[in-house]
């Protein structure tokens, strides 16, 4: 059964080209990232106060900032903070998410009534409240900063998980597993799990793009990556305000951070056609 | 036709006429920063409240907007005692409020009053501190206010009281504490006084309209004895916090002035040959403070050899870039026209100097020495800064440092708590006078971050406050400076420098070192 | 029967309002940096008055009480940093300013992503369907900071047609709601287009379209109203998005909203509006989803809502 969807899935996936596109822009983007060090010389915090704000030469192919510092470095280093907190705070709702609605979804009746209810409730709390007043008042840490944004998204993980457990709970092959004899726990590890790994997989593929917007929009408040870290945010932040006078601090890494988030999105969209061709699941 | 040559006729002396039947409206737009926290000069502190204050109120004595000498205020004239320590102020007869009533001595006792008074709770009380009397009452020692230095014969004459002769008293009364504020209307209205609707005072403006965030309206005061002489009509502040914004609104010509200028286009602006850029020295240092009391920094040869490694010069070319002086000494040069003597070395040898006090101290080449800690608060521009001399240490002393930043009030809470090893610190001048910046340094004084202890220096300064005559005042602060520059409990950087944009409409604003800008004063093109 | 779901809804605030209201008090009371702290230092006298003026002297416990005595009679207490301002003032005065930003923001969003959406519903996988689709990614991917300087670069600097910053005249509204409305008009064209698209696969509109109707005709009497659902939904988060998105926007735009203070509130430790902003953000968000699923369910029959 689970090989059939697979395969089917994948089938549809390569179809879709802009999800292919957004793919192939994304593996490539995380191998440059994260092998560049190896071969970049500029570091990202070297400073040349002597050659601030210069356009793009052979030297510095983005140019470089208010401090003389290489853009491209900043930018590749940026990005992979970036991605890396996108990712685990996308990890930690994924984690609380699927934790929180398999419970739901198995337990069913009441309990699972309740918990559906507070969920419901605390989605129209605006988190980014909560995480602004977390990072003013409790210091800017990274830790801090993913758990904090991995917090705000993982309602509609849970959500989508307790969806697939309850549909997935009164399939036959379940019930057969259950007349079988098997224990509880087995068959949420080996049917439940991997049936509601699909879904999972494509939320989080959409997730990090709102994660990584959310962490921009705290740099922007001054309250995401501290110094002497750098994010996309946070470069951005720099460029916004220097844009008529240095625009390529502006324009790289805002282009990276769309490109980004585009292919993510298309990623997302075109695994979430390809397991459910049906789904104009809003 | 008869008619139509009359309308043409009306038409073209209309038109002829027009400029001065409609002149162009006299109402200057401003760039204040951030929202003034109140209007009442007891108790607010920050710089966006004074500019406003400084029209709205008046004090017993002015300043010439070119020189900065004091002038007639409320007060017409004034003598002192022989022995420096007695002011008999003459108020003037025509001194009124904005509602009409006069302006008298009783007004001013009852307002120093209210500034000393520990119920106020007012964070500038210590300028109270100069008045027979004051420290004590403010600290609960003395509970009869009556027994302060304030006194008055009649309703129009003020004999003030001084603790020590305080060669900068006149200068000091610019300042806001030091304002009369209408008594019976503190009184009606306890904390709204301020308000529009209710806000009574002796300046040359009165407050017309404040719409938080966004913009606080002054229009002439017709009561004000010099009323006749002030040709703007409304002044309006605007509260801009992002500098990037004011200077978008100066360009599209919302704005007649800015507060300041974003630190990335200053280079930009440096360049501009319209006249609008606006540079001059400012009273106040940008330093770091050491904290003296935390290992390694107790040791001096330590700390010397971290000053004289920073290349100032450097860091205001290339990272300030607004032609801001490197300090060589705390107090500024021209500071009350005091020019200090000992200054910190500029050539490169102070680089082999370092290197050798550093090895002396027991850490050649920085080894074995703890990573420094930098603290700053929140800002691009204090982060560059702390970056710059993060490289300069590790370049050239082999110094490890490491940044870390806080927002505002946790900043403050930390350096007043001396959690920190270095942190960034700002001083600007409270009154043209280089006592401004040295006292702070005395053991003790609630501004010394450092917690730096100096006996001698703390002698030069108790006696500089008694002294009656200049030259050995000065003489005795050169000596202050000395010792200073010796044990560096703080690493002057660099002077500050006011950079602004100005409209070339704007008439009667002149340039000078305490940045003040009487409006009374201003008129447009 | 919807009523008592309803009901139940609204119930559920009154300890979810409680839970907030403990967690930002204590929250901001137990971190580092008191309202009190400035540059030239406080002495410990008058530190201790301004203390005792605010009722911070007393035990936290006390001080929690005392909070919600007031709260429960409507006062939001006084703001430490304006003086002569309380928080209930402060709000009045800059609500209406950040409901008018979010109202014309989400005006901006619903008619340019519906007609966007639309018109891409009409005509798909043509010129028609592609560049709205473009422009509504760019929408999704940019952050509101970048584009609303850049905005302001264009129309505010260089052609000089609308102003910089500022909330005065009709101008000063233009740039801001445009800006923050652009990327939610961009997930409302989007989602228009996917129910539209969905809607005209179905067999009423087959029907209808055998009787004869143009496909315009079919749209507007018939798609819209069952396509639009998607959109109704996303209407609760949409609002919600705006009213925190307008934090930035008020920021780049000198606009004197809620927004403003309430970041300014957080960065001073106002004590006193940061929670009553955050008390008001959380009913507000509350009460617009809520409205929102009462459209929804009147909107749609279909559901059942027991």
């Amino acid at each position: 059964m689970s090989n059939g969807l697979w395969t089917d899935a994948l089938t549809r996936l390569k179809k879709n080209k802009l999800a292919l596109l957004g793919a192939a822009f994304l593996l490539l983007e995380v191998a440059v990232f994260f092998l560049a060090p190896l071969f970049s010389q500029t570091g990202y915090e070297v400073q040349d106060l002597e050659m601030t704000f210069s356009a793009p030469t052979q030297l510095h192919w983005f140019g470089t900032d208010s401090l003389g510092r290489d853009l491209l470095s900043r930018v590749l280093f940026g990005g992979r903070v970036s991605l890396t907190v996108g990712l685990l705070a996308s990890l930690v709702s994924a984690l609380v998410g699927v934790v929180y609605g398999s419970l739901s979804g198995f337990l069913g009746g009441k309990t699972d009534n309740v918990m559906m209810r507070i969920v419901d409730v605390l989605y129209a709390l605006p988190f980014i409240f909560l995480v602004i007043i977390l990072m003013v008042y409790f210091g800017r840490n990274f830790v801090l900063l993913f758990v904090a944004l991995g917090l705000t998204q993982w309602l509609t993980m849970a959500r989508i998980v307790r969806g697939q457990v309850l549909s997935l709970r009164h399939k036959e092959f379940i019930e057969a597993a259950h007349s079988l004899g098997i224990r509880k726990r087995k068959i949420i590890l080996k049917h439940l799990i991997p049936n509601t790994l699909g879904p999972v997989i494509v939320y989080l593929t959409l997730t990090v793009p709102s994660v990584i917007l959310e962490e921009a929009f705290l740099s922007y408040l001054g309250l995401g990556i501290q110094a002497p870290l750098a994010s996309w945010g946070t470069l951005i932040k720099e460029g916004v305000d220097v844009m008529d006078l240095a625009p390529w601090t502006l324009f790289f890494p805002a282009f990276f951070l769309s490109a980004t988030l585009f292919s993510l999105n298309f990623l997302g969209d075109g695994l979430r056609d390809a397991l459910d061709p049906k789904g104009a699941r809003d | 036709m008869h008619r139509t040559k009359l309308f043409l006729a009306t038409v073209y002396f209309l038109t002829l006429f027009s400029t001065k039947l409609f002149p162009s409206p006299q109402v200057l737009n401003l760039g204040n920063g951030s929202e003034p926290k109140d209007l009442d000069p007891h108790t607010v502190t920050g710089i966006p409240e004074f500019q406003i204050i400084q029209n709205l109120f008046e004090g017993l004595v002015g300043k010439d907007p070119k020189t900065l000498e004091p002038s007639p205020g409320v007060a017409e004239s004034w003598k002192l005692s022989k022995d420096g320590k007695v002011y008999t102020f003459k108020l003037r007869k025509n001194a009124k409020w904005s509602n009409g009533e006069p302006v008298t001595a009783s007004d001013f006792i009852y307002s120093w009053k209210r500034l000393l008074d520990p119920k106020t709770a007012s964070e500038y009380a210590y300028q109270g501190y100069y008045l027979k009397g004051g420290r004590d009452f403010n600290q609960g020692k003395m509970k009869d206010p009556g027994q302060l230095g304030i006194k008055s014969t009649d309703p129009l004459t003020l004999e003030v009281t001084l603790e020590n002769p305080t060669p900068y008293f006149l200068s000091l009364l610019y300042h806001h504490s030091l304002y009369p504020v209408h008594q019976a209307t503190v009184e009606k209205h306890g904390m709204r006084w301020t308000r529009p609707e209710n806000l009574v005072s002796n300046g040359p403006f009165r407050l017309k309209k404040w719409q938080m965030n966004q913009v606080i309206t002054l229009e002439r005061n017709p009561e004000y004895w010099d009323a006749s002489n002030v040709k703007l009509e409304a002044v309006n502040f605007f509260a801009v916090e992002k500098v990037e914004t004011e200077e978008k609104m100066f360009l599209v010509k919302k704005l007649h002035a800015t507060a300041s200028i974003p630190t990335e286009k200053v280079p930009f602006w440096m360049k501009d040959t319209s006249g609008v850029f606006r540079r001059h020295p400012y009273l106040g240092t940008y330093f770091y403070w050491i904290n003296v009391n935390r290992a390694p920094l107790n040791n001096p040869l330590v700390r010397k050899a971290l000053a004289l490694s920073i290349d100032r010069e450097k860091l205001a070319k290339f990272v300030l870039k607004g032609g801001q002086a490197p300090s060589e000494s705390f107090t500024p040069p021209g500071t009350g026209g005091f020019k200090p003597e000992s200054r910190l070395p500029k050539d490169l040898s102070r680089l082999t100097e370092a290197k050798k006090l550093l090895a002396q101290a027991g850490f050649p080449e920085g080894k074995g020495l703890p990573p420094i800690e930098i603290l700053y608060n929140t800002s691009e521009g204090h982060k560059k800064i702390a970056e710059a001399i993060q490289e300069m240490w590790s370049e050239n002393l082999g110094v490890k440092a490491t940044l870390y930043n806080q927002e505002w009030k946790v900043f403050l809470d930390t350096q007043h708590s001396k959690n920190y090893m270095v942190s960034r610190a700002g001083w600007i001048a409270d009154y043209n006078d280089p006592n401004t910046f040295l006292d702070m340094l005395t053991t003790g004084n609630g501004n010394n971050h450092a917690g730096w202890s100096n006996p001698d220096y703390d002698a030069l300064i108790h006696q500089a406050a008694k002294e009656l005559k200049p030259k050995k005042r000065y003489e005795l602060f050169q000596k202050a400076e000395e010792i200073l520059l010796r044990e560096l409990p703080v690493i002057p950087l660099y002077v500050y420098t006011r950079l602004y944009l100005l409209s070339p409409d704007v008439q009667g604003w002149f340039e000078n070192v305490e940045d003040i800008h009487p409006l009374k004063y201003v008129w447009l093109k | 029967m919807g009523f008592q779901y309803l009901f139940k809804r609204l119930a559920i605030m009154v300890p979810i309002f409680f839970l907030v209201v403990t967690l930002v008090f204590f929250m901001i009371r137990f971190a580092p940096g008191g309202p009190f702290s400035s540059e030239k230092s406080v002495s410990p006298a008058i530190l201790k008055n301004l203390e005792a003026k605010y009722h911070m002297d007393e035990p936290l416990v006390s001080q929690y009480i005392r909070y919600w005595k007031d709260l429960l009679r409507g006062d939001l207490g006084p703001s430490f940093k304006h003086a002569n301002r309380t928080v209930n003032e402060i709000i009045q005065e800059s609500l209406p300013v950040s409901v008018e930003l979010g109202l014309l923001a989400l005006a901006w969003a619903v008619i340019i992503g519906v007609s966007a959406g639309a018109l891409a519903a009409l005509k798909p996988n043509t010129v028609y369907d592609y560049v709205p689709m473009a422009f509504s990614l760019l929408g999704i991917c940019l952050p509101t900071f970048v584009v609303g300087p850049v905005l302001v670069l264009v129309f505010g600097l260089w052609l000089q047609w609308l102003p910089v910053a500022g909330w005065e005249s009709w101008q000063d509204r233009v740039l801001p709601s445009l800006t923050l409305g652009f990327a939610y008009a961009a997930y409302i064209s989007r989602l228009t287009r996917g129910g539209l698209i969905e809607i005209r696969g179905q067999e009423f509109i087959r029907t209808a379209r055998s009787k004869g109707l143009t496909e315009s005709q079919i749209l507007i009497k018939h798609s819209l109203r069952g396509g639009l659902l998607p959109v109704v939904s996303y209407l609760g988060p949409a609002l919600a998005g705006i009213i925190t998105g307008a934090l930035v926007t008020e920021t780049i735009f000198n606009i004197p909203g809620l927004g403003r203070f309430f970041i300014e509130s957080a960065v001073n430790r106002d004590y006193t509006v940061v929670m009553g902003t955050s008390l008001l953000y959380f009913t507000l968000i509350f009460l617009c989803n809520f409205l929102v699923d009462l459209v929804y369910a009147i909107l749609d029959p279909r559901l059942k809502y027991v």
